[in-house]
């Protein structure tokens, strides 16, 4: 194909997003629009995948039966969740072996979030309440992007998401409606992860490279800062309820723009978890790479079977 | 009593070595509606591929019934013929009933 053949295909298929047509697989594509998807559609499954690790830490430790089948089948959800964008993923002709390679080669990145420990039964509510809270505003956009399986991948996992985030937000109340103790631990929890759950929503729209590119693309509808302004707005009266203090002396409402100011974020460590050095990134991806290998006699002996009984 | 447990060398095996297939995942809703695409899955064989689609695809109630095929028996059109293939069907006017010029005054037609 010519260069300007490939101009041509090029002005159609923006004029097609433009116009909210869906893009599928099959399609003509520019090759930048395949790789941009494959990264962010994977980084995506990633997350869901090592995401079940923090939490699956507290399964045999949840404190009634009640919470344990509810965090059970949260974590199941968050399996499921990888599975859809990884098959999503793959249609855009990228094998799953090649996906999973790049996760444990370390040459994927995955949500810097999920690089935090888990240390108190009261983690598991924060991380519902903050952590799903702000995967789904990042996620309910994206049911409308252009590329019809992320979409449709999508719509699945924000219909399962409402649950995860009400059972941490009632883990929550539940302690901050309990003892001193209780309640201190659910304070000590809301500190450690508010920040950490901010940055989930990207670097500021000045550091953000992709934007631009992924607001035509329909990957992005609102800016990471629009985003993460969202996600204060709406928490700090759930905080309230829960009569527990975000810790942020400088936040307050902005009558004015009618939503919270809220003090500096220490991009400086966002920097370095992403990079590797935050508390949990060696134990995380120690722990996804030998439950790989430590199960491929399974993967294989099935596979062995499999051809057996042809 | 002892067991002995022998290192099987990590390459023993790997010339033969194949992945998981990939399998397309059709559900049924409810009875009277059809099977719907759902998405993909990998699995060893049909058994664990429908089990597999039970577990990823169905855990809140949303099928009564499952279909999987593995993908490599599907055979889908190339969106570059949609031209050819879907194209002739546009100028059949004559093929919808808006076509057929009739009195207003006509009933229960
Ligand atoms: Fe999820
Ligand atoms: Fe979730």
């Amino acid at each position: 194909m010519t260069e300007t053949q490939i101009k041509i295909l090029e002005a159609q298929f923006e004029a097609r997003i433009a116009n909210d047509e869906k893009i599928e697989p099959k399609d003509w594509m520019p090759e930048k629009y395949r790789k941009t998807h494959i990264r962010q559609m994977s980084q995506h499954a990633h997350s869901e995948i090592i995401g079940m690790l923090p939490e699956g830490n507290w399964i045999s430790r949840a404190p009634s039966l009640r919470r344990k089948v509810a965090l059970l089948a949260k974590v199941q959800d968050e399996a499921g969740h990888g599975l859809y964008l990884y098959s999503a993923c793959e249609t855009l002709g990228i094998t799953r072996e090649e996906l999973y390679e790049q996760l444990h080669s370390g040459k994927a990145k995955y949500s810097s979030i999920f690089n935090y420990p888990t240390i108190t039964w009261a983690d598991i509510g924060a991380i519902g309440w903050l952590v799903d809270g702000a995967a789904i505003i990042n996620q309910v956009p994206l049911c409308n992007t252009s590329f019809g399986p992320y979409a449709c991948a999508m719509v699945r996992v924000c219909k399962e998401e409402s649950f995860h985030q009400r059972q941490g937000y009632e883990i929550m109340l539940t302690l901050c409606k309990g003892t001193v103790e209780q309640k201190a631990m659910a304070q000590d929890a809301l500190n450690r992860w508010w920040w950490p759950a901010l940055m989930m929503l990207g670097p500021t729209d000045d550091q953000s490279v992709h934007t631009a590119q992924s607001m035509k693309w329909k990957l992005k509808r609102k800016t990471n800062d629009e985003l993460r302004q969202q996600f204060i707005d709406q928490t700090v009266p759930q905080a309230d309820i829960l009569g527990i203090k975000i810790p942020d002396s400088d936040l307050k409402w902005n009558a004015d723009k009618g939503s919270y100011d809220f003090g500096e974020i220490d991009w400086d460590e966002f920097w370095q978890v992403v990079k590797g050095h935050g508390p949990c990134n060696k134990q995380r991806m120690k722990a996804r790479v030998s439950a790989w290998e430590n199960g491929a006699w399974v993967r294989d002996a099935a596979m062995a079977y499999a051809e057996k009984n042809k | 009593m002892e067991i002995i447990i022998k290192k099987i060398p990590a390459c023993a095996g790997n010339i033969m070595k194949k992945n998981w297939p990939l399998w397309e995942v059709f559900v049924r809703s409810k009875n009277g509606l059809d099977h719907r695409h759902f998405g993909s899955l990998h699995a060893a064989d049909e058994e664990m591929a429908l089990e597999n689609a039970r577990d990823v695809y169905t855990r809140r109630n949303e099928g009564v019934s499952i279909w999987v095929v593995e993908s490599k028996h599907i055979r889908a059109s190339n969106p570059d013929n949609n031209g050819e293939l879907f194209e002739p069907a546009k100028d059949k006017v004559y093929r919808h009933p808006t076509f057929y010029i009739l009195p207003d005054e006509l009933k229960h037609m």
